[in-house]
Protein backbone atom coordinates (compact mmCIF):
# COMPACT_ATOMS: atom_id res chain seq x y z
CA UNK A 1 0.00 0.00 0.00
CA UNK A 2 1.47 3.23 -1.05
CA UNK A 3 1.83 5.79 1.58
CA UNK A 4 0.72 9.19 0.66
CA UNK A 5 3.86 11.24 1.21
CA UNK A 6 2.38 14.45 0.07
CA UNK A 7 2.09 16.95 2.85
CA UNK A 8 -1.41 17.49 4.05
CA UNK A 9 -3.00 20.26 2.15
CA UNK A 10 -2.91 23.29 4.32
CA UNK A 11 -5.87 25.57 3.99
CA UNK A 12 -4.79 28.49 1.90
CA UNK A 13 -4.42 31.42 4.20
CA UNK A 14 -5.65 34.43 2.39
CA UNK A 15 -4.05 37.48 3.77
CA UNK A 16 -5.84 40.71 3.74
CA UNK A 17 -3.46 42.02 1.13
CA UNK A 18 -4.29 39.33 -1.37
CA UNK A 19 -7.97 39.68 -0.68
CA UNK A 20 -8.11 43.34 -1.48
CA UNK A 21 -5.38 44.60 -3.74
CA UNK A 22 -6.89 48.05 -3.68
CA UNK A 23 -5.90 48.53 -0.07
CA UNK A 24 -2.26 48.55 -1.04
CA UNK A 25 -2.66 51.40 -3.43
CA UNK A 26 -1.47 53.73 -0.68
CA UNK A 27 1.75 51.84 0.02
CA UNK A 28 4.74 54.01 -0.83
CA UNK A 29 7.11 52.63 -3.44
CA UNK A 30 10.39 51.37 -2.04
CA UNK A 31 12.24 54.08 -3.94
CA UNK A 32 10.32 56.81 -2.10
CA UNK A 33 11.08 55.34 1.32
CA UNK A 34 14.71 54.93 0.39
CA UNK A 35 14.87 58.48 -0.95
CA UNK A 36 13.41 59.89 2.27
CA UNK A 37 15.78 57.88 4.48
CA UNK A 38 18.71 59.04 2.40
CA UNK A 39 17.44 62.63 2.57
CA UNK A 40 17.37 62.41 6.37
CA UNK A 41 20.83 60.88 6.48
CA UNK A 42 22.21 63.49 4.10
CA UNK A 43 20.68 66.28 6.17
CA UNK A 44 22.20 64.92 9.37
CA UNK A 45 25.62 64.52 7.80
CA UNK A 46 25.54 67.98 6.24
CA UNK A 47 24.47 69.53 9.52
CA UNK A 48 27.09 67.64 11.51
CA UNK A 49 29.90 68.29 9.04
CA UNK A 50 28.99 71.97 8.80
CA UNK A 51 29.49 72.44 12.52
CA UNK A 52 29.12 76.08 13.49
CA UNK A 53 28.65 77.29 9.92
CA UNK A 54 26.15 74.61 8.99
CA UNK A 55 24.08 75.29 5.84
CA UNK A 56 21.00 74.35 7.86
CA UNK A 57 21.45 77.39 10.11
CA UNK A 58 19.96 79.93 7.65
CA UNK A 59 16.90 77.68 7.31
CA UNK A 60 16.60 77.42 11.08
CA UNK A 61 16.80 81.18 11.24
CA UNK A 62 14.07 81.73 8.68
CA UNK A 63 11.77 79.22 10.37
CA UNK A 64 12.57 80.81 13.71
CA UNK A 65 11.55 84.22 12.37
CA UNK A 66 8.16 82.81 11.49
CA UNK A 67 7.51 80.43 14.37
CA UNK A 68 9.07 82.58 17.11
CA UNK A 69 6.44 85.36 17.13
CA UNK A 70 3.64 82.76 17.05
CA UNK A 71 5.19 80.97 20.02
CA UNK A 72 5.44 84.29 21.85
CA UNK A 73 1.77 84.98 21.15
CA UNK A 74 0.57 81.57 22.31
CA UNK A 75 2.79 81.80 25.37
CA UNK A 76 1.34 85.18 26.31
CA UNK A 77 -2.18 83.80 26.12
CA UNK A 78 -1.35 80.62 28.01
CA UNK A 79 0.74 82.07 30.83
CA UNK A 80 -2.12 83.42 32.98
CA UNK A 81 -4.16 80.25 32.36
CA UNK A 82 -1.31 78.10 33.61
CA UNK A 83 -1.16 80.08 36.82
CA UNK A 84 -4.87 79.50 37.48
CA UNK A 85 -4.69 75.99 39.04
CA UNK A 86 -2.49 77.37 41.83
CA UNK A 87 -5.03 80.02 42.66
CA UNK A 88 -7.84 77.47 42.63
CA UNK A 89 -6.01 75.08 44.94
CA UNK A 90 -5.25 77.64 47.61
CA UNK A 91 -8.88 78.69 47.77
CA UNK A 92 -10.39 75.23 47.47
CA UNK A 93 -11.03 74.83 51.21
CA UNK A 94 -12.37 78.33 51.55
CA UNK A 95 -14.96 77.76 48.88
CA UNK A 96 -16.48 74.82 50.75
CA UNK A 97 -16.70 76.69 54.06
CA UNK A 98 -18.17 79.89 52.79
CA UNK A 99 -20.78 78.72 50.35
CA UNK A 100 -22.89 81.82 50.45
CA UNK A 101 -19.85 83.92 49.56
CA UNK A 102 -19.18 81.86 46.51
CA UNK A 103 -19.77 84.62 44.04
CA UNK A 104 -17.58 87.01 45.94
CA UNK A 105 -15.04 84.30 46.44
CA UNK A 106 -14.78 83.65 42.72
CA UNK A 107 -14.13 87.31 42.17
CA UNK A 108 -11.47 87.33 44.88
CA UNK A 109 -9.92 84.22 43.51
CA UNK A 110 -9.49 85.85 40.15
CA UNK A 111 -7.90 88.88 41.74
CA UNK A 112 -5.73 86.79 44.01
CA UNK A 113 -4.40 84.71 41.16
CA UNK A 114 -3.52 87.80 39.22
CA UNK A 115 -1.97 89.54 42.22
CA UNK A 116 0.21 86.54 43.03
CA UNK A 117 1.30 86.39 39.43
CA UNK A 118 2.14 90.08 39.37
CA UNK A 119 4.01 89.86 42.68
CA UNK A 120 6.04 86.99 41.36
CA UNK A 121 6.94 88.89 38.22
CA UNK A 122 7.87 91.94 40.26
CA UNK A 123 10.09 89.82 42.50
CA UNK A 124 11.77 88.30 39.48
CA UNK A 125 12.40 91.69 37.95
CA UNK A 126 13.81 93.00 41.24
CA UNK A 127 16.04 89.94 41.42
CA UNK A 128 17.32 90.64 37.93
CA UNK A 129 18.04 94.26 38.84
CA UNK A 130 19.98 93.13 41.86
CA UNK A 131 21.84 90.64 39.71
CA UNK A 132 22.74 93.34 37.18
CA UNK A 133 24.12 95.45 40.03
CA UNK A 134 26.13 92.55 41.48
CA UNK A 135 27.63 91.56 38.16
CA UNK A 136 28.37 95.05 36.92
CA UNK A 137 26.96 94.22 33.51
CA UNK A 138 23.86 95.42 31.71
CA UNK A 139 21.04 92.89 31.26
CA UNK A 140 18.36 92.60 28.60
CA UNK A 141 15.26 91.15 30.26
CA UNK A 142 13.57 88.35 28.33
CA UNK A 143 10.98 85.68 28.94
CA UNK A 144 11.09 81.98 28.21
CA UNK A 145 8.46 81.30 25.57
CA UNK A 146 9.19 77.70 24.53
CA UNK A 147 10.82 74.75 26.21
CA UNK A 148 12.28 71.76 24.40
CA UNK A 149 10.86 68.37 25.48
CA UNK A 150 12.99 65.87 27.34
CA UNK A 151 12.57 63.45 24.46
CA UNK A 152 15.00 65.60 22.49
CA UNK A 153 17.68 64.87 25.11
CA UNK A 154 19.00 68.39 24.87
CA UNK A 155 18.06 71.14 27.28
CA UNK A 156 17.17 74.20 25.26
CA UNK A 157 14.64 76.99 25.67
CA UNK A 158 13.55 79.89 23.49
CA UNK A 159 13.57 83.52 24.67
CA UNK A 160 11.30 86.25 23.32
CA UNK A 161 14.17 88.63 22.57
CA UNK A 162 16.54 88.35 19.63
CA UNK A 163 19.01 90.25 17.54
CA UNK A 164 16.67 93.25 17.46
CA UNK A 165 17.22 93.61 21.22
CA UNK A 166 20.98 93.40 20.74
CA UNK A 167 21.41 89.68 21.49
CA UNK A 168 24.03 87.58 19.74
CA UNK A 169 25.17 83.96 20.04
CA UNK A 170 27.51 83.17 22.94
CA UNK A 171 26.01 85.68 25.36
CA UNK A 172 25.46 84.71 28.99
CA UNK A 173 21.91 84.17 30.21
CA UNK A 174 21.18 84.61 33.92
CA UNK A 175 18.13 84.50 36.16
CA UNK A 176 17.73 86.21 39.52
CA UNK A 177 19.03 83.05 41.23
CA UNK A 178 22.07 82.48 39.05
CA UNK A 179 23.46 81.21 35.76
CA UNK A 180 20.99 79.79 33.23
CA UNK A 181 23.05 79.10 30.10
CA UNK A 182 24.31 80.67 26.94
CA UNK A 183 22.71 81.72 23.67
CA UNK A 184 23.43 79.36 20.79
CA UNK A 185 21.48 81.04 18.02
CA UNK A 186 19.31 84.11 17.51
CA UNK A 187 16.63 85.27 15.15
CA UNK A 188 15.28 88.81 14.95
CA UNK A 189 12.80 88.22 17.79
CA UNK A 190 13.86 85.00 19.48
CA UNK A 191 16.99 83.42 20.89
CA UNK A 192 17.74 79.77 21.62
CA UNK A 193 19.47 79.13 24.92
CA UNK A 194 21.51 76.04 25.82
CA UNK A 195 20.97 75.45 29.54
CA UNK A 196 23.98 74.62 31.71
CA UNK A 197 22.35 71.30 32.69
CA UNK A 198 22.63 70.09 29.09
CA UNK A 199 25.22 67.36 28.83
CA UNK A 200 27.17 69.21 26.16
CA UNK A 201 27.57 72.27 28.38
CA UNK A 202 30.84 73.01 30.17
CA UNK A 203 31.30 76.11 32.27
CA UNK A 204 34.44 77.30 33.98
CA UNK A 205 33.60 77.58 37.66
CA UNK A 206 35.40 78.49 40.84
CA UNK A 207 34.67 77.80 44.47
CA UNK A 208 33.67 81.13 45.93
CA UNK A 209 35.44 80.60 49.29
CA UNK A 210 38.95 79.70 48.17
CA UNK A 211 38.95 80.70 44.49
CA UNK A 212 39.82 77.16 43.35
CA UNK A 213 39.13 76.57 39.66
CA UNK A 214 37.27 73.73 38.00
CA UNK A 215 34.85 72.82 35.27
CA UNK A 216 31.12 72.52 35.78
CA UNK A 217 29.52 70.20 33.28
CA UNK A 218 25.87 69.35 32.76
CA UNK A 219 24.68 65.82 33.28
CA UNK A 220 21.95 65.66 30.73
CA UNK A 221 18.32 66.27 31.43
CA UNK A 222 17.88 63.23 33.60
CA UNK A 223 17.89 62.47 37.30
CA UNK A 224 16.60 64.98 39.79
CA UNK A 225 19.81 65.21 41.82
CA UNK A 226 22.99 64.81 39.85
CA UNK A 227 22.34 67.48 37.28
CA UNK A 228 25.56 69.49 37.49
CA UNK A 229 29.02 68.20 38.27
CA UNK A 230 32.27 69.98 38.98
CA UNK A 231 35.77 68.63 38.47
CA UNK A 232 38.45 70.61 40.22
CA UNK A 233 41.66 71.49 38.44
CA UNK A 234 43.77 71.09 41.58
CA UNK A 235 43.49 67.50 42.73
CA UNK A 236 44.62 68.27 46.26
CA UNK A 237 41.70 70.52 47.04
CA UNK A 238 38.80 68.86 48.84
CA UNK A 239 35.51 70.56 48.05
CA UNK A 240 33.09 70.90 50.95
CA UNK A 241 29.32 70.64 50.94
CA UNK A 242 27.66 74.04 50.94
CA UNK A 243 30.45 76.00 49.29
CA UNK A 244 29.14 78.42 46.63
CA UNK A 245 30.24 78.05 43.00
CA UNK A 246 30.56 81.04 40.66
CA UNK A 247 31.72 81.33 37.06
CA UNK A 248 35.30 82.39 36.45
CA UNK A 249 34.50 83.89 33.11
CA UNK A 250 35.70 83.49 29.55
CA UNK A 251 37.94 85.73 27.54
CA UNK A 252 36.03 88.89 26.63
CA UNK A 253 33.01 87.77 28.64
CA UNK A 254 31.88 85.36 25.94
CA UNK A 255 30.19 82.96 26.29
CA UNK A 256 30.25 83.30 30.11
CA UNK A 257 30.98 86.42 32.15
CA UNK A 258 32.75 86.13 35.48
CA UNK A 259 31.20 86.05 38.92
CA UNK A 260 27.74 84.69 38.17
CA UNK A 261 26.58 82.28 40.90
CA UNK A 262 25.96 78.78 39.57
CA UNK A 263 24.88 76.98 42.74
CA UNK A 264 26.24 75.32 45.84
CA UNK A 265 28.06 72.03 46.35
CA UNK A 266 25.49 69.40 47.29
CA UNK A 267 27.59 66.21 47.47
CA UNK A 268 31.24 65.31 47.12
CA UNK A 269 32.51 62.05 45.63
CA UNK A 270 36.06 60.84 45.64
CA UNK A 271 36.98 59.43 42.26
CA UNK A 272 39.54 56.68 42.97
CA UNK A 273 40.40 56.14 39.34
CA UNK A 274 41.22 59.78 38.66
CA UNK A 275 42.49 60.47 42.20
CA UNK A 276 40.43 63.63 42.13
CA UNK A 277 37.23 64.87 43.69
CA UNK A 278 33.94 65.27 41.92
CA UNK A 279 31.41 67.66 43.37
CA UNK A 280 27.71 67.56 42.56
CA UNK A 281 26.34 71.07 42.30
CA UNK A 282 22.84 72.01 43.36
CA UNK A 283 21.97 74.71 40.82
CA UNK A 284 20.56 77.95 42.14
CA UNK A 285 18.11 78.17 39.26
CA UNK A 286 15.02 76.00 39.03
CA UNK A 287 15.26 75.02 35.38
CA UNK A 288 11.72 73.67 35.23
CA UNK A 289 10.23 77.00 36.34
CA UNK A 290 12.23 79.43 34.23
CA UNK A 291 10.31 82.54 33.30
CA UNK A 292 12.02 85.92 33.42
CA UNK A 293 15.72 85.81 32.60
CA UNK A 294 18.34 88.39 31.71
CA UNK A 295 20.91 88.31 28.93
CA UNK A 296 24.25 89.96 29.69
CA UNK A 297 24.94 92.64 27.08
CA UNK A 298 27.57 95.37 26.78
CA UNK A 299 26.59 98.49 28.72
CA UNK A 300 24.91 101.11 26.57
CA UNK A 301 23.03 98.65 24.33
CA UNK A 302 19.95 100.18 22.74
CA UNK A 303 16.45 99.06 23.73
CA UNK A 304 15.06 97.68 26.98
CA UNK A 305 18.07 97.26 29.23
CA UNK A 306 18.63 96.98 32.98
CA UNK A 307 21.87 98.86 33.56
CA UNK A 308 24.42 97.88 36.18
CA UNK A 309 23.39 100.76 38.47
CA UNK A 310 19.86 99.31 38.65
CA UNK A 311 18.26 101.84 36.33
CA UNK A 312 15.82 100.49 33.79
CA UNK A 313 15.60 101.92 30.29
CA UNK A 314 12.78 100.95 27.99
CA UNK B 1 -10.51 68.82 -3.96
CA UNK B 2 -10.25 66.08 -1.38
CA UNK B 3 -6.55 65.46 -1.54
CA UNK B 4 -5.81 69.13 -1.14
CA UNK B 5 -8.20 69.32 1.81
CA UNK B 6 -6.46 66.38 3.40
CA UNK B 7 -3.08 68.02 2.91
CA UNK B 8 -4.19 71.34 4.38
CA UNK B 9 -5.84 69.64 7.35
CA UNK B 10 -2.66 67.69 8.08
CA UNK B 11 -0.55 70.82 7.80
CA UNK B 12 -2.80 72.69 10.22
CA UNK B 13 -2.76 69.76 12.65
CA UNK B 14 1.03 69.48 12.56
CA UNK B 15 1.54 73.22 13.11
CA UNK B 16 -0.96 73.35 15.98
CA UNK B 17 0.64 70.28 17.55
CA UNK B 18 4.10 71.82 17.30
CA UNK B 19 3.01 75.06 18.95
CA UNK B 20 1.11 73.29 21.73
CA UNK B 21 4.00 70.95 22.37
CA UNK B 22 6.60 73.63 23.03
CA UNK B 23 4.52 76.42 24.57
CA UNK B 24 1.57 74.99 26.49
CA UNK B 25 2.50 71.46 27.48
CA UNK B 26 5.83 72.15 29.24
CA UNK B 27 3.77 73.70 32.04
CA UNK B 28 2.11 70.34 32.64
CA UNK B 29 5.13 68.17 31.92
CA UNK B 30 6.13 64.98 33.73
CA UNK B 31 9.28 66.03 35.53
CA UNK B 32 12.12 63.52 35.29
CA UNK B 33 14.66 66.03 36.47
CA UNK B 34 15.86 68.62 34.04
CA UNK B 35 13.13 69.42 31.62
CA UNK B 36 9.85 67.58 31.61
CA UNK B 37 8.66 64.85 29.29
CA UNK B 38 5.66 66.10 27.37
CA UNK B 39 3.29 64.15 25.13
CA UNK B 40 4.73 64.18 21.64
CA UNK B 41 1.79 65.74 19.83
CA UNK B 42 3.45 65.97 16.43
CA UNK B 43 4.22 62.26 16.58
CA UNK B 44 0.60 61.55 17.48
CA UNK B 45 -0.61 63.58 14.52
CA UNK B 46 1.63 61.49 12.27
CA UNK B 47 0.25 58.30 13.86
CA UNK B 48 -3.31 59.51 13.33
CA UNK B 49 -2.48 60.31 9.72
CA UNK B 50 -1.03 56.85 9.27
CA UNK B 51 -4.15 55.25 10.73
CA UNK B 52 -6.59 57.40 8.82
CA UNK B 53 -4.96 57.64 5.41
CA UNK B 54 -2.53 55.59 3.39
CA UNK B 55 1.05 54.71 4.18
CA UNK B 56 2.54 56.85 1.45
CA UNK B 57 0.87 60.00 2.70
CA UNK B 58 1.78 59.16 6.30
CA UNK B 59 5.44 58.61 5.42
CA UNK B 60 5.62 61.96 3.66
CA UNK B 61 3.74 63.69 6.50
CA UNK B 62 6.16 62.17 9.01
CA UNK B 63 9.11 63.41 7.03
CA UNK B 64 7.89 67.01 6.76
CA UNK B 65 6.57 67.19 10.31
CA UNK B 66 9.89 65.85 11.59
CA UNK B 67 11.80 68.35 9.50
CA UNK B 68 9.71 71.14 10.99
CA UNK B 69 10.38 69.80 14.49
CA UNK B 70 14.09 69.72 13.65
CA UNK B 71 14.46 73.31 12.55
CA UNK B 72 11.80 75.23 14.48
CA UNK B 73 13.06 76.78 17.72
CA UNK B 74 13.99 75.67 20.39
CA UNK B 75 15.45 72.69 18.51
CA UNK B 76 19.23 72.63 18.65
CA UNK B 77 20.06 69.07 17.64
CA UNK B 78 21.24 67.93 14.22
CA UNK B 79 18.59 68.51 11.57
CA UNK B 80 17.07 65.37 10.11
CA UNK B 81 16.86 63.30 13.29
CA UNK B 82 13.18 63.84 14.00
CA UNK B 83 12.53 63.72 10.24
CA UNK B 84 13.96 60.21 10.13
CA UNK B 85 12.17 59.15 13.33
CA UNK B 86 8.73 60.41 12.31
CA UNK B 87 9.13 59.12 8.77
CA UNK B 88 9.79 55.66 10.18
CA UNK B 89 6.78 56.06 12.48
CA UNK B 90 4.52 57.01 9.58
CA UNK B 91 5.77 54.11 7.48
CA UNK B 92 5.73 51.43 10.18
CA UNK B 93 2.37 52.38 11.67
CA UNK B 94 0.85 52.74 8.22
CA UNK B 95 2.10 49.34 7.07
CA UNK B 96 1.07 47.57 10.29
CA UNK B 97 -2.38 49.08 10.42
CA UNK B 98 -3.25 48.64 6.76
CA UNK B 99 -1.61 45.25 6.20
CA UNK B 100 -2.53 43.37 9.36
CA UNK B 101 -5.64 44.87 10.82
CA UNK B 102 -7.67 44.31 7.69
CA UNK B 103 -10.18 47.04 7.23
CA UNK B 104 -9.93 49.05 10.44
CA UNK B 105 -13.36 50.49 9.99
CA UNK B 106 -14.97 47.07 9.86
CA UNK B 107 -18.35 47.11 8.21
CA UNK B 108 -19.14 50.44 9.82
CA UNK B 109 -18.96 53.90 8.43
CA UNK B 110 -15.27 53.61 7.67
CA UNK B 111 -15.30 51.04 4.92
CA UNK B 112 -17.22 53.37 2.74
CA UNK B 113 -14.34 55.82 2.77
CA UNK B 114 -11.64 53.21 2.39
CA UNK B 115 -11.15 53.89 -1.27
CA UNK B 116 -10.94 57.60 -0.73
CA UNK B 117 -8.07 57.36 1.67
CA UNK B 118 -9.57 58.15 5.05
CA UNK B 119 -11.12 55.72 7.52
CA UNK B 120 -12.44 55.69 11.02
CA UNK B 121 -10.49 53.18 13.11
CA UNK B 122 -11.61 51.77 16.48
CA UNK B 123 -10.10 53.49 19.50
CA UNK B 124 -8.03 50.52 20.78
CA UNK B 125 -6.32 50.28 17.41
CA UNK B 126 -5.53 53.99 17.47
CA UNK B 127 -4.15 53.70 21.02
CA UNK B 128 -2.02 50.70 20.15
CA UNK B 129 -0.74 52.55 17.10
CA UNK B 130 0.07 55.58 19.27
CA UNK B 131 1.96 53.44 21.80
CA UNK B 132 3.94 51.63 19.14
CA UNK B 133 4.58 54.80 17.18
CA UNK B 134 5.72 56.63 20.30
CA UNK B 135 8.19 53.93 21.24
CA UNK B 136 9.55 53.58 17.72
CA UNK B 137 9.80 57.34 17.21
CA UNK B 138 11.51 58.14 20.50
CA UNK B 139 13.85 55.19 20.11
CA UNK B 140 14.86 56.04 16.55
CA UNK B 141 15.45 59.65 17.58
CA UNK B 142 17.51 58.65 20.63
CA UNK B 143 19.52 56.03 18.73
CA UNK B 144 20.29 58.40 15.87
CA UNK B 145 21.63 60.79 18.51
CA UNK B 146 23.82 58.05 19.97
CA UNK B 147 25.14 57.06 16.53
CA UNK B 148 25.96 60.62 15.53
CA UNK B 149 27.37 61.56 18.90
CA UNK B 150 24.82 64.35 19.15
CA UNK B 151 23.48 63.39 22.57
CA UNK B 152 25.72 62.12 25.33
CA UNK B 153 22.93 60.47 27.33
CA UNK B 154 23.49 56.78 28.07
CA UNK B 155 21.19 54.03 26.86
CA UNK B 156 20.10 53.35 30.43
CA UNK B 157 18.94 56.94 30.73
CA UNK B 158 17.10 56.87 27.42
CA UNK B 159 14.82 53.99 28.30
CA UNK B 160 12.91 55.55 31.23
CA UNK B 161 12.31 58.69 29.19
CA UNK B 162 11.07 56.64 26.25
CA UNK B 163 8.72 54.70 28.54
CA UNK B 164 7.32 57.78 30.27
CA UNK B 165 6.89 59.40 26.87
CA UNK B 166 5.03 56.29 25.72
CA UNK B 167 2.68 56.49 28.70
CA UNK B 168 1.98 60.19 28.16
CA UNK B 169 1.56 59.66 24.44
CA UNK B 170 -1.10 57.02 24.98
CA UNK B 171 -3.00 59.35 27.31
CA UNK B 172 -2.69 62.26 24.89
CA UNK B 173 -3.67 60.00 22.00
CA UNK B 174 -7.15 59.73 23.53
CA UNK B 175 -7.66 63.36 22.58
CA UNK B 176 -5.24 64.05 19.76
CA UNK B 177 -5.95 61.09 17.49
CA UNK B 178 -9.76 61.51 17.35
CA UNK B 179 -9.30 65.27 16.89
CA UNK B 180 -6.88 64.80 14.01
CA UNK B 181 -9.04 62.11 12.46
CA UNK B 182 -12.04 64.38 12.64
CA UNK B 183 -10.11 67.24 11.09
CA UNK B 184 -8.70 65.15 8.26
CA UNK B 185 -12.03 63.47 7.58
CA UNK B 186 -13.94 66.69 7.49
CA UNK B 187 -11.39 68.32 5.22
CA UNK B 188 -11.24 65.31 2.92
CA UNK B 189 -14.96 65.04 2.47
CA UNK B 190 -15.86 68.62 1.86
CA UNK B 191 -15.93 68.16 -1.89
CA UNK B 192 -18.38 66.14 -3.91
CA UNK B 193 -18.01 62.37 -3.63
CA UNK B 194 -16.10 60.86 -6.48
CA UNK B 195 -17.76 58.67 -9.03
CA UNK B 196 -16.09 55.54 -7.70
CA UNK B 197 -17.33 56.28 -4.22
CA UNK B 198 -20.86 56.82 -5.37
CA UNK B 199 -20.85 53.49 -7.12
CA UNK B 200 -19.49 51.79 -4.00
CA UNK B 201 -22.12 53.29 -1.77
CA UNK B 202 -24.90 52.22 -4.04
CA UNK B 203 -23.52 48.72 -4.26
Amino acid sequence: MAIDTRPPKAPVRRTSTSRDPERDSGRPPRSLVLALVLACAALMVVDKAGGDSSPVDPVRRVVGEIVGPVQAGVSTVVRPLVDLPGALRTNGGLRDDVRRLEAENADLRGRLGKAGYDDQRLAQLEGLRAMAGDLGYALVPARVIAIGPAQSFSSTVTLDAGSDAGLRPDMTVVAAEGLVGRITSVTAHTATVLLIVDDSSRVGGRIGDNMELGFVSGHGTLGTDDRLEMELADRNVVPKVGQPIVTWGSEGGSPYVAGVPIGTIGKVYESLRDTSYRAVITPGVDFTALDLVGVVVPSGTEGRVIEADGSYRS
Amino acid sequence: MNRRGRLIATLVAVLAALLLQVTVLPHFAWDVGGLGVVPDLVLLVVVATAVATDTRFATLTGFWAGLLLDIAPPADHLAGRWALALMVVGYVVGRLVHDNAGDPGGAGAGSRFGRLGTRRPPLPLALAAAAGGSFVGTSVFALSGLLLGDSAAAVGDLLPVALIALLLDVVAALVVVPATLGLVRRAAHDGLPRASQRIRVRA
